[in-house]
Parts: structure tokens; sequence; C-alpha cells
């Protein structure tokens, strides 16, 4: 999936005026210089190379293996690996950071990925597609059937994404298993975040996609 | 029953190629040689000092001024130092000319590549097949036993030799992938980058089981004489043709196998009723072995088989693999094959997550094809893209310029 390459607004992102994706640029604000960070789920690795010129050390897991061979092929360290299954294997405190780029609904046990990000990073950046979002809900509401946006082309029956959310609903996850939400952010459908300081059920309702800095310790 | 049919022999043909030509190379090679003298023993890992030594090898390209280019290929287990050059015995190009020449991953005009016979090898690096000086006579079960650790600390005073302090990259695969990772644990700071293909940590049960066969299939051989066969001037030929069928079989996959051969018959129509080769995979398997008698010697296949049975690189650090890579700067890729069942994926997959819980800085892919254990020696375009692609950027990284940047 991919989501519109856009310039970032208000210098979000510093003077980055690349080919960024506006969600990876926020993402990458996130993170502070010189960490160490695994992306879960990197795809081609666009993320990483944006990190990568912010003098950030990238490790990489991805599926897919040509999204792996891409990855290579643009210098980056990334291994085959699956979320669901890989994680158990990487060390307590091994990164900074860990981030989970719009792929936490395409795993199959996404509280127990949750729970392995904030185990092997010190904290974790997540985010996904909000099942909330108004276009969703119309969707369902008035044609019927499962919502598909630019971003989430796939019919209900050939996507990888079988645990979709909304923004709402992982909040709730993070207070279960007591992760503390140190920032979040929520996107609009062009990836820019929604400016002003809402209740959570105006992003749950206009968010796009919900992007979360998380650390361990609750509430 | 009706006159009887003139029936081939059932056994292996013996090798067109003298075994005068082989033996030239054991101790006086085609290819470069370095000689180290008594001031320089090879400490074995067995307790024995190696004195005097001498590794033959082969280079391509030319070293930089600052000596940072340098690739070193490690060969598998039946190969050599003829990577990319017509081989002095058997007259074919070299074993890995897919990967390695103009346009390759590894391309000469940008690295300067170096390829070594490794100790105990019978293509002009020290073995068994070589004359022991001591008694001028050749080694036969009289050489030490070496390990792939041994095999290492030898290319690292033959690097050493050539003035090289730190390499680019380090590649190969099988065999070689062992003698890749055993470089990264044993000099992690003389490596900059590590290409290890098909390979493992440590020799599984089933690839020792495997090896043992061979083994057993060498020595039951009745001209092998305990070893000293080059006494009487003979060769066991046939249980090393047998050792090498048994493990060509590994080398390849079930599905590569059908795709080449499946059940169909060698220049008849009709089964023999004999134990002639009436398959096409029969005489395929016969040629492999009889080819391979013709360039390799018996008690090294024997010596070397047994150095990859005693690898095991978390057994040296205390049992844990990941105490190896601790804090390593090296760059990894690891590469496996899915029909790989020699060094299945599962294997390297154990190698990137020790690797990982070093922090180590790895990439890992599988490349799917049924070709089996074979498939790094291949036209695989897949593994080229991969290797060409982590090469370049640990180029890059390094600071190396050159053409095909």
């Amino acid at each position: 999936m991919s989501v519109q390459e856009v310039l970032p607004l208000n210098g979000l992102a510093g003077d980055q005026s690349g080919p960024f994706r506006a969600d990876h640029l926020l993402v990458a604000e996130m993170v502070k210089p010189g960490s160490k960070v695994l992306d879960v789920g990197c795809g081609d690795g666009d993320l990483l190379q944006l990190l990568e010129t912010r003098g950030i050390d990238g490790r990489g897991i991805e599926l897919s293996r040509e999204g792996v061979n891409r990855c290579v092929a643009k210098g980056l360290a990334v291994v085959q690996g699956d979320a669901d299954t890989d994680l158990v294997n990487y060390p307590d405190d091994a990164f900074d950071y860990v981030i989970l780029s719009q792929t936490l609904q395409a795993t199959r046990q996404p509280k127990v990925v949750l729970e392995n990000l904030l185990r092997i990073g010190r904290r974790a950046i997540v985010s996904f597609p909000n099942f909330g979002f108004w276009r969703m809900r119309l969707q369902l509401l008035i044609g019927g059937h499962m919502p598909r946006t630019e971003n989430l082309p796939a019919s209900w029956y050939d996507t990888a994404n079988i645990h979709f959310c909304t923004i709402k609903d992982f909040v709730e996850l993070c207070d279960e298993i007591h992760v503390k939400m140190e920032r979040a952010e929520a996107l609009d459908l062009y990836g820019r975040p929604l400016r002003l300081r809402l209740p959570w059920w105006v992003w749950n309702l206009f968010g796009e996609q919900g992007v979360f800095l998380l650390t361990r310790g609750g509430k | 029953m009706v006159g009887v049919k003139s029936v081939p022999s059932p056994t292996i043909p013996s090798p067109t190629i003298s075994a005068d030509d082989r033996s030239h190379e054991v101790d006086h090679p085609s290819s470069e040689v370095a000689l180290f003298g008594a001031d320089q023993p090879l400490r074995l890992d067995c307790g024995v000092d190696l004195t005097p030594f001498q590794i033959a090898y082969k280079t391509y390209g030319e070293l930089n001024a600052d000596r940072s280019n340098a690739v070193l290929i490690c060969h598998a287990l039946t190969g050599d130092q003829h990577v990319a050059n017509v081989h002095p015995v058997t007259g074919k190009s070299g074993w890995w000319e897919t990967l390695v020449g103009p346009g390759r991953p590894l391309d000469p005009s940008k690295y300067f590549i170096i390829c070594s016979n490794v100790i105990g090898g019978c293509m002009g690096s020290t073995g068994p097949a070589s004359i022991n000086p001591a008694t001028g006579k050749v080694w036969g079960l009289d050489f030490p036993v070496i390990t792939i650790p041994d095999m290492v600390r030898a290319q690292a005073m033959l690097i050493d030799r050539l003035g090289i302090d730190t390499l680019f990259a380090v590649v190969g695969g099988s065999m070689g992938g062992m003698q890749v990772l055993q470089w990264t644990a044993a000099y992690p700071s003389r490596v900059y980058s590590a290409l290890a293909i098909a390979c493992s940590t440590r020799h599984s049960a089933q690839n020792i089981a495997f090896h043992e066969l061979g083994r057993q299939a060498v020595m039951a051989d009745p001209d092998w004489h305990n070893g000293a066969y080059a006494d009487q001037g003979i060769h066991p030929h046939r249980g090393l043709a047998v050792a090498r069928m048994a493990a060509h079989i590994t080398y390849l996959s079930d599905a590569a196998l059908h795709r080449k051969f499946g059940r169909r018959m060698q220049d008849r129509e009709l089964p023999t009723f004999s134990f002639d080769a009436d398959f096409q995979v029969e005489s395929y398997l016969r040629y492999q072995g009889s080819s391979f008698v013709e360039r390799f010697d018996a008690n090294s296949y024997l010596y070397l088989t047994r150095a990859m049975d005693y690898f095991d690189i978390a057994a040296d650090h205390g049992g844990v693999l990941a105490k190896a890579f601790a804090g390593i700067e090296t760059r990894f890729c690891v590469v496996s094959f899915t029909s790989d069942w020699l060094f299945p994926t599962s294997e390297s997959r154990a190698l990137v997550h020790a690797l990982n819980a070093s922090s180590a800085r790895v990439s890992f892919a599988e490349i799917e094809t049924d070709r089996g254990h074979d498939a790094f020696l291949l036209d695989v375009p897949e593994f080229f893209d991969i290797s060409r692609a982590f090469l370049q950027s640990a180029g890059k990284a390094r600071g190396l310029t050159g053409k095909n940047g």
C-alpha cells in the first residue's frame, strides 16, 4: 500500500524535501538522531533510507522475498522474517526504537507483536490505517461492503490485512498491556497530521491513520 | 534364453587424466604459491605445528593504493583456487565464473580478488597428498587432522604475506561459507563485509553422516592401502568416485533431478536387466564420480570432510553462537536457497538470529530455487543481484571507488 507522496507542511520534517512519504517523515521526526532502529515490515526500505540520511543506524525485517531483495539492493541491512514469529528471537533492549509502520493490521497476533516491540526497543513507533475513519464508516454504513481506499485497495478476500482496528481500539489495547503513549498523531488523507489537539473521538473519525510513539510502563 | 548380451562393466570408469597430471599440481601448482618456512609454522587445532607449508593461490585484478579493495573467496569442499580461470587439470572453466569476472558481481576491474587452495587441499596447498619433507614421501594419513579454523589461520597468513590488513569482503559458499564465518569470528576487525552463502555455523548430524558414508567408501576401496596408496603408485578412484556420487546427490534436490533426468533411459528403450547404467541419472552420477577423481585426491577428501564435520562456531564460544559475534562491526549478508537440504534455510536463520542478537549489521535473503545446495554455483540471477547489491553498498560505505561503482 502506498501513501501519497506529499511534502511536509510547516517545516514538520525540517528541511527534508526528498520524495519521502509524509507519514515516514513524521515517524523519522520522532526518532532521535544517532539511535538504533529496527523497522519491522520495512517493505521496500523507504523509511530506513530516510532514517539513514539522518545518521540513524537502521535495520529491517520484511516478510516478502522481493521486498528484502530491493532493500539489500539499496544497501540496507534487512533480513527476511515474519513479525509474528521472528521477534521472539530478538534480545531485550536491542534497539532504541522499534518501528511498525503500516504493518500491525497484517500481523496474526497484534497484541503479542506490540508487546515484543516494547521488549526489544525502549520505544516503539506504530502507525496503522484507522478503520474508524469516516470514509471507512461510510462505505460500510451506506455502501454495505467492506471498505476499500486508495491506501488499502485490496478486496476483503485477498488482503494481507487481517486485523484492522480503529484509533480507539488501539488506544484501548495500549491501556490493556500498560503501554504509555508518549506522543500520538492522527494523519489526514494526505498523511498530514491533524494540527489541533482534538478529542479522541474526532481523531478516530477524521484520522486516516494513527502514528503513536510508545514507551513501556503504564498508567 | 537365446544368446548372452554383452553387458558393460557395472563399475565406474577409470579416470582419463593420469595421476601424474594431478600429482604435479599437488606440490608444484601452476598458480602462485606462498611458502612459509620454519620461522612461520601453522599452529593447528590438533596441537601440531605444521612447518614448512605452502599455500597455492590465484589473484585477479589489482590491489588499490590504500589496500582496501581486497576480496577473499573461500572455496567449497572440492573446489580450489582456480575460481575464474581455466583449470590446469580438467581444462574446464573456473568454478565460480558466474560470480567472478568482468561485469559480474565480483569484477576484477574493481576488486583485488584472492582465492587460495585450503590447507589440506590437493591443488598446491600443503595437504595429505603433499610430500612430507621429513620423510621425502607423501604425507598420507601421517598428515595432521585439520579444521576450518586451521584453514582460515593459514589464509590469514597468506593475507598478511600479501600486505593486506583488512579484507573488503570475504565471500564463500558451503565449506567456503564456513570459512567466511570463521574469518569474522576469528578476525572481526580484518573483515569489512562477509557474504556467507548456503552454509552454517556448525555441521549437522545428517551432514556428518553423509561425510562418513563417503569416507567409508574411500577406505573400503582395496586400492586405498590405509592411505598409503601413493607409495604403490595407485589411487583409490572407485571408492572416491562412490563418495562423490553420494555427496553429489546431497548437492541437488529431488525436483532438480526429476527435471533433469526423470526416469529416462540412457541410449536405450528397454531395461537391460543388468546393473549397467540404464537410467540417465545413473550415467550422470558415474560421470560425476569419474571426472571428480581425475582432479581430486582421496586422502584430501577424507581430511576436508573431517574439517567440515568438526566445525561448530558456537561450541568454540561456550555454546552461545551470539558470543562469537559479540560487538562485531562486519557487514553481513547471508543467503540460503529454498531447496538446499544440506544447509537448509533454518540454519542460516539461526545464524542471522545470532548476528541480530550480537547487534551485527546483517542482511538475509532466502532465494527460491529447486536446484538444491548447488544453486550457489549455478546461474541464479536473483542470487547475483543480491550479491552485487550487497558488495556495492558495502563498497559505498567503505569509500571504494572504481568501475561499476
